[in-house]
């Protein structure tokens, strides 16, 4: 195993968790650091929003939000069948 | 020019298998969620070497990391009107008597003092911007907030999304050395003996696939509970149970495989939370937990009507919070079982069929606007807001999807806190499920292994694991100072990092989740809703098959693939302790949810007891426990607590 080089493909899940603002995003990386199941590594270039590698694995706790300095650079999708309904009382 | 795709990267964290890195302490912590973190700060106020093993981050990692709402069973508290001891009794009579009674006594008993200690560390624990003055939940002098029973207030609203960075902060200014990322995988014994003396474990780091022995005199073992049992979908593994993914019953299979004893693990209930089939956790309309008593609504605006456990309707709101009539207490928001026991039955509305008969018409909806303002603000804010995935999840994405609590009508998919139907062999261990056997120092049957939190037999919640991690962890640091570090056999060790590592040289046939669904789907036919001894056996047959057969053919491409298939080795070990439990009860019993149709009689006296079961030269050894084996809960309690109570005060 020594010396051996490894890539890992961004899995292609059936849920997209997280989406990144790029323009507000400074790849700060602490959204990385937080995450207990850790399914996102840094972009290898600096200062890009990082990569939701293992998105199919992600918990749906939101800490990786929660962490965030910048508002609004990450954002937690809820899955669409996991979509409340809602109406205005009568 | 920024980027946001990335279609094949290079690992982007050093490979160290060829590395093995030794780390000698006096307590080890295995697993650092809520129980784990205290265990640590408990270890190392009393002056010793503390190393916690972490799969996740520890700052927010666990089930309870994201939050926690209301914080149960506090029976000490100044505002409290029922003693620690009625409180446990009541927990174990309303699980007929199947129950710890020990780690919910320290709960009840020592919760208070864990809330006293988060406030110093930094967490929010009371009202102190004065949100909620003069509510009728709001003790006015100490700022205390209360849920549920407002006559006993032994539960508190408090701001749990605070705890986890306060624990974390305060681990590591007691310098407990945190090695996050890392899982542990087995734990080391005296001699290499399974039953022998616990002298340390293994861990394997989830970045850098770096093995690691851990060295210790005592450990505690602080690792969640299993899952992932009947319940797995490939393409939402995040989300197929309540718990975090990760949290898979590590514990449990290093602990049997080490020679741990272990009791009601025959017992599952079906399915209560999986995103396979349910909502957003505290995130649809209901009367249970956080949405405790909220206003419900039918299809037409028809107000529903709440009563109490005589069926008497109860008009004004604010009795949803007493006890009955000639009622001492109700337990709600946790301590109560699935099946409600007339004496703790708290209010609710009123069941399905009884609504469905009296014309209401199906779909419910929960309706904060007609809540008085402070239950509003304390149900959608404050514990929907604090509670575990509920402040960016929940809170956050409705209320910029626009919904407005003062105006919307939100819908509820189920019974009670549930929000979706489940088939009976889809099952979970939930509400007070099975775990390993304590004492009352909460070692467990092998000399230097303690277990707290979710470990335990008849486990749960947040003040649950933060007391026992605390009592857990103070008394491994006392066995300590009794004696020296063993040593590590490292032919033991040097076995564990070949089986680890083993998958990385799989040949790719069989992944992690096609592994996890085969399992899924041997226990949903073989030891579902209804068991018989044949089902279990072939089950079990089956299972020796796949160890045998299917697992030297799984395989991992990198270091975090690697923890997910170690953890899926775990998930199987599990199955076959479940398996195992189940056939050692010939006997039907509805507190436990379990029936075999060869044994249909429900419970009778014979087996009104806990079964145990354990290996001992890899041969499953069954006994038994009287079901109050704890004794005399007070005098037990005090005469191992001495220190304590000289340092806190009876």
């Amino acid at each position: 195993m020594k010396g051996k080089k490894i890539f890992i493909h961004p899995e292609t899940a059936a849920l997209k968790p997280l989406s990144f603002n790029i323009e507000l995003c400074d790849g700060c990386n602490r959204c990385v650091e937080v995450c207990q199941v850790d399914i996102l590594v840094p972009h290898p270039n600096k200062g890009n929003p990082p990569v939701v590698v293992y998105p199919g694995e992600c918990w749906y706790g939101g800490c990786c939000v929660a962490i965030c300095p910048k508002p609004g650079a990450i954002k937690l999708n809820t899955p669409l069948m996991n979509r409340v309904y809602w109406k205005e009382k009568a | 020019m920024k980027d946001n795709s990335c279609q094949c990267l290079k690992w982007p964290y050093p490979l160290l298998y060829d590395k093995v890195q030794k780390v000698t302490t006096d307590v080890l912590i295995l697993g650092g969620g809520i129980a784990g973190c205290w265990a640590a700060i408990a270890a190392a106020k009393k002056g010793v070497r503390v190393a916690l093993v972490e799969k996740g981050a520890t700052i927010r990692s666990g089930a309870g990391g994201s939050g926690c709402d209301h914080w149960e069973s506090a029976a000490t508290n100044p505002c409290s009107r029922i003693s620690p001891e009625e409180l446990t009794q009541a927990m174990i009579k309303a699980h007929h008597g199947y129950n710890n009674g020990i780690s919910h006594y320290i709960e009840c008993r020592e919760g208070y003092d864990r809330l006293l200690d988060l406030e110093r560390f930094g967490g929010k624990i009371r009202d102190t911007e004065d949100e909620f003055l003069e509510a009728e939940f709001r003790d006015e002098k100490t700022k205390f907030l209360f849920a549920y029973d407002y006559e006993n207030k032994f539960t508190l609203r408090v701001w749990g999304t605070t705890f986890k960075p306060a624990l974390t902060k305060e681990c590591r200014r007691l310098g407990v050395k945190i090695f996050d990322r890392t899982m542990a995988t087995s734990l080391l014994t005296e001699g290499g003996k399974q039953g022998a003396k616990i002298v340390g474990a293994t861990g394997v780091n989830g970045r850098t696939g770096e093995f690691i022995t851990f060295q210790a005199k005592a450990t505690v073992l602080c690792m969640s509970r299993p899952t992932r049992i009947w319940l797995f979908s490939p393409g939402l593994p995040g989300i197929s149970e309540f718990r975090p993914p990760q949290c898979t019953g590590d514990g449990h299979a290093m602990g049997w495989n080490a020679g741990a004893e272990f009791a009601m693990m025959e017992k599952s209930v079906k399915g209560e939370w999986s995103g396979l089939r349910s909502f957003p956790p505290y995130g649809t309309g209901n009367t249970h937990n956080t949405w405790y008593a909220c206003n419900m609504v039918d299809a037409d605006g028809r107000e529903i009507p709440w009563a109490d456990r005589d069926g008497r309707t109860l008009t004004d709101i604010s009795l949803r919070y007493r006890p009955s009539l000639g009622q001492k207490l109700f337990l709600k928001g946790g301590g109560e079982s699935d099946i409600p026991t007339y004496e703790f039955q708290g209010p609710d509305i009123l069941p399905l069929e009884e609504l469905l008969a009296k014309g209401f018409k199906l779909p419910f909806y929960a309706d904060l606007t007609g809540m008085p303002e402070q239950e509003r603000k304390a149900i959608w804010g404050l514990m929907v807001g604090e509670e575990g995935k509920t402040k960016i999840p929940i809170l956050k994405t409705y209320t910029e999807a626009g919904f407005d609590p003062k105006k919307h009508l939100i819908q509820s998919y189920g019974d009670g806190w549930r929000s979706g139907g489940f088939l009976p062999q889809e099952r979970q261990l939930f509400g007070l499920p099975g775990g390993m056997v304590n004492d009352w120092n909460l070692k467990t049957n092998l000399e230097g292994l303690y277990a707290a939190g979710d470990q335990l037999l008849a486990s749960n919640c947040h003040g649950h694991a933060a007391a026992t991690g605390h009592y857990a962890g103070r008394h491994a640091a006392d066995y300590t100072k009794e004696g020296a570090v063993s040593k590590i056999d490292s032919n033991q060790a040097k076995k564990e990092r070949i089986r680890i590592y083993a998958p990385l040289k799989g040949d790719g046939r069989i992944g992690w989740k096609e592994m996890n669904m085969r399992i899924t789907r041997l226990m949903q036919h073989y030891c579902g809703e209804i068991k018989t001894e044949e089902l279990l056996t072939t089950g079990l047959g089956l299972l020796k098959n796949i160890q045998k057969l299917e697992v030297p053919q799984i395989s991992a491409q990198n270091p975090h693939e690697l923890v997910r298939t170690l953890e899926v080795l775990n998930i199987l070990t599990n199955a076959e302790i479940i398996l195992n439990a189940c056939m050692a009860r010939k006997a039907s019993s509805k507190p436990l949810h379990f029936r075999r149709s060869d044994y249909p009689e429900m419970d009778p006296p014979d087996w009104k007891k806990f079964i145990t079961i354990k290996l001992e030269k890899n041969k499953v050894e069954i006994g038994e426990k009287p079901l109050d084996y704890y004794g005399q809960l007070k005098e037990k309690y005090e005469s191992h607590n001495s220190d304590y109570l000289e340092e806190h005060g009876s």
